[in-house]
């Protein structure tokens, strides 16, 4: 593959950011990592996602892709020999864009109701949160990834959730893996996978980011 | 359960569903609309084929269902590939995917925060709605349709908000030809075609049902 010149503009907790880091090491691409502040946004994100301004963006010699579950796609298709993240036949891809859609809609929203509420608010969060891993779970069914045999574009989408999971039982004070111990044991799978172990940054460091976020916004 | 080989779980006014009829069109693909009662009893069909959101449209091809009307078009056009609707080059398929996602986040939204108030529409809600109108019209910028010189991907997802648009006119008090006259004359020309203009209801049926949803909401 000739010279190819790949950019990401990050920020280290996001779970967005992380898809688009796992998809690159999957496919064994050379990148070059930017940590934005987002306090501070740089010239060139804002430059390159002058729509939204958020993080991540993939800079592909010089062109902007932005939203994650785009870049996923994007990346699969531009280096399809190695690790292959959406499937080839047609009713299958949609089936895997239908679950990363869901994940989408779902997760990161009910995440953050949980660490960033109390009391009936947070209780209808994690209730509907641990709901919706346990569709994910029926998905998963007896697969060992999502994608079959290897990381597939829905196991790209969810797992970066897993760093957070461990803030998100701290704050809401249940466990995960009680109600959903084979999503758990679906996560742990895919982290002995390097590309996603380095791409995920530790969960202790994620907790002391929300307890930080907490004291930022005045939440107790 | 219906003979045909491909089914749609449909509402008439419903602008996803439209963005279905509108692919399937393009593609020269004969279907049936099944209609869906959406407040007096959604169907056994539609319960079961969408069991997680429970909303149409529901795509059923020899009876595989698909949900989320941007992944049955994408679909579509996977399975049948003449007339491509996405473009061939990935760079530009990852630009349309954007666009579609920013439509899906952003207009429909934008219009129920207009047609939804009660009383006097507020002047924020107007001023989003032709900002993202504006945004969209930068996108299109001198081209015929958004992604290139034939209509395409970007243009079904987009075409049948606009059949809402009569509706957020009347009740907001402006036109969004005035204000946005690219994007009106790009109305114009994708309702020109055969495709289209055989799905997207006249304007003031699709206003009369509004006035319809505000009297059941306790708006009006």
């Amino acid at each position: 593959m000739a010279d190819e010149d790949v950019v990401l503009l990050d920020f280290w907790p996001s779970p967005f950011g992380m898809r688009v880091r796992i998809a690159l090491a999957e496919k064994e691409i050379k990148y070059e990592y930017k940590e934005e502040d987002l306090r501070n946004k740089s010239d060139l994100l804002l430059k390159m996602n002058p729509i939204h301004k958020k993080i991540p963006v993939l800079i592909h010699n010089g062109k902007p892709v932005c939203e994650s579950l785009v870049q996923v796609q994007y990346i699969d298709e531009i280096w399809p020999h190695k690790s292959p993240l959406l499937p080839t036949d047609p009713y299958q891809r949609a089936i895997a864009r239908f679950w990363g859609d869901f994940v989408d809609k779902k997760i990161y929203d009910l995440g953050r109701k949980i660490w960033s509420t109390k009391g009936e608010e947070q209780e209808a969060a994690k209730k509907e949160f641990i709901e919706c891993l346990k569709l994910l779970e029926g998905e998963l069914g007896n697969k060992a990834y999502f994608g079959g045999e290897n990381l597939g574009y829905v196991d790209v989408v969810l797992v970066p959730f897993y760093s957070w999971f461990y803030a998100y039982e701290k704050c809401g004070n249940f466990s995960i893996e009680t109600e959903c111990p084979k999503l758990i044991a679906w996560a742990k799978r895919c982290m002995e996978k390097d590309s996603v172990s380095k791409s995920l940054p530790d969960q202790d460091k994620i907790y002391d980011y929300v307890l930080h976020l907490k004291k930022v916004f005045g939440i107790e | 359960m219906s003979k045909a080989k491909l089914v749609i779980l449909d509402c008439w006014v419903s602008p996803f569903c439209m963005r279905v009829k509108i692919a399937l069109n393009e593609k020269g693909l004969e279907y049936e609309a099944q209609a869906e009662d959406l407040f007096g009893g959604k169907s056994e069909l539609l319960l079961s084929s969408n069991p997680i959101y429970k909303k149409v449209p529901v795509f059923l091809h020899d009876g595989k269902p698909l949900c989320e009307s941007i992944i049955i078009v994408n679909y579509i056009d996977e399975t049948w590939s003449s007339p491509p609707l996405l473009p061939p080059c990935s760079y530009g398929r990852a630009q349309a995917r954007f666009w579609a996602d920013f439509i899906d986040k952003k207009v429909f939204d934008a219009c129920g925060n207009i047609w939804r108030s009660k009383g006097e529409v507020p002047v924020e809600a107007k001023k989003e709605f032709i900002e993202i109108l504006k945004q969209l019209e930068e996108a299109l910028g001198d081209k015929d349709y958004f992604i290139g010189t034939t209509f395409g991907f970007v243009d079904i997802i987009l075409i049948p908000l606009t059949s809402w648009f009569f509706a957020v006119e009347k009740i907001g008090g402006f036109t969004v030809e005035a204000e946005c006259p690219k994007f009106s004359n790009w109305m114009k020309r994708c309702l020109q075609r055969e495709s289209v203009a055989k799905v997207v209801p006249p304007p003031e049926k699709v206003y009369e049902s509004v006035l319809m949803f505000r009297k059941m909401q306790g708006i009006d």
